[in-house]
């Protein structure tokens, strides 16, 4: 495995089970990811997309599904100026630690200096700090100017 | 969140996060490269920040590799500054709004 680019971890007051359900559940991505819905048949290999206004604006295949512990998918934004870069892999680890849970989440393969690079430098803190407030108060934050990741 | 800004009011270990920022995933020696500070201290502020949740670590091979992870200085921003944000977008809107009215 290459060494990954970046690793954001997050402590979210919930259960495994729950925060599986916020990571593969089109209606609760809705609410946190700034309207993006994933949708999926979640199984190893097939196709998940995020869309928003029925516009698909990430894709990819599923590379694990291990519920409720280890999520990975290839990531490829749908924007015609990334369309040359490289598809990445995003993979999702969540462990139990006594009250809270804790989500890893690992960006790799990206190109180097890409835009993909820049944009999700700022897409996952703004993601993660808003499924963590979703899933502790009931309320995502409000959303940006600029979409997520 | 005290533990982020105790974490945080210190100058050496800001300066930590500084040379993670210019270049993530370093190991404790390419940290240590060029500071003023001894090994043993670098590894007690690593610790403080890992323990604050700012540096997340990352075992690749034999490495322990460190990461800058800003999630929780994103959220102490979300608390006291996305409020006067939106007022700010707001007051654009509204502005909009009344711009645009003057020209039907």
């Amino acid at each position: 495995m290459s060494k990954p680019e970046f690793i954001y971890t997050t402590y979210i007051e919930t259960t495994p089970e729950k925060l599986w359900l916020a990571l593969t559940d089109g209606d609760f991505t809705e609410r946190y990811w700034f309207g993006h819905r994933v949708a999926s048949a979640w199984e190893i290999g097939s196709p998940y997309k995020f869309s928003k206004q029925d516009k698909t604006t990430i894709a990819g295949k599923v590379l694990t599904f291990e519920p409720p512990k280890r999520l990975s998918y290839t990531w490829d934004n749908q924007k015609p100026d990334l369309a040359h870069e490289r598809s990445s892999r995003v993979t999702f680890d969540i462990e139990p630690r006594g009250k809270v849970v804790k989500l890893t989440v690992t960006h790799d393969n990206l190109d180097d200096g890409g835009k993909t690079f820049s944009d999700i430098s700022g897409g996952w803190p703004m993601v993660l700090a808003s499924l963590k407030s979703l899933l502790e108060t009931g309320q995502p934050l409000p959303p940006m100017s600029s979409p997520a990741a | 969140m005290d533990e982020v800004f105790r974490a945080l009011a210190d100058a050496s270990r800001r300066s930590l996060l500084d040379r993670l920022h210019a270049k993530n995933g370093q190991t404790l020696n390419e940290l240590c490269d060029g500071l003023a500070m001894t090994r043993q201290a670098v590894t007690k502020h690593l610790g403080i920040l890992e323990e604050a949740n700012l540096v997340t670590t990352f075992r690749h091979g034999r490495e322990k590799l460190h990461y800058l992870n800003p999630v929780p200085i994103h959220q102490i921003g979300e608390r006291w500054i996305r409020k006067f944000e939106r007022a700010k977008l707001t007051a654009l809107s509204e502005l909009k709004r009344q711009l645009e009215k003057r020209d039907e």
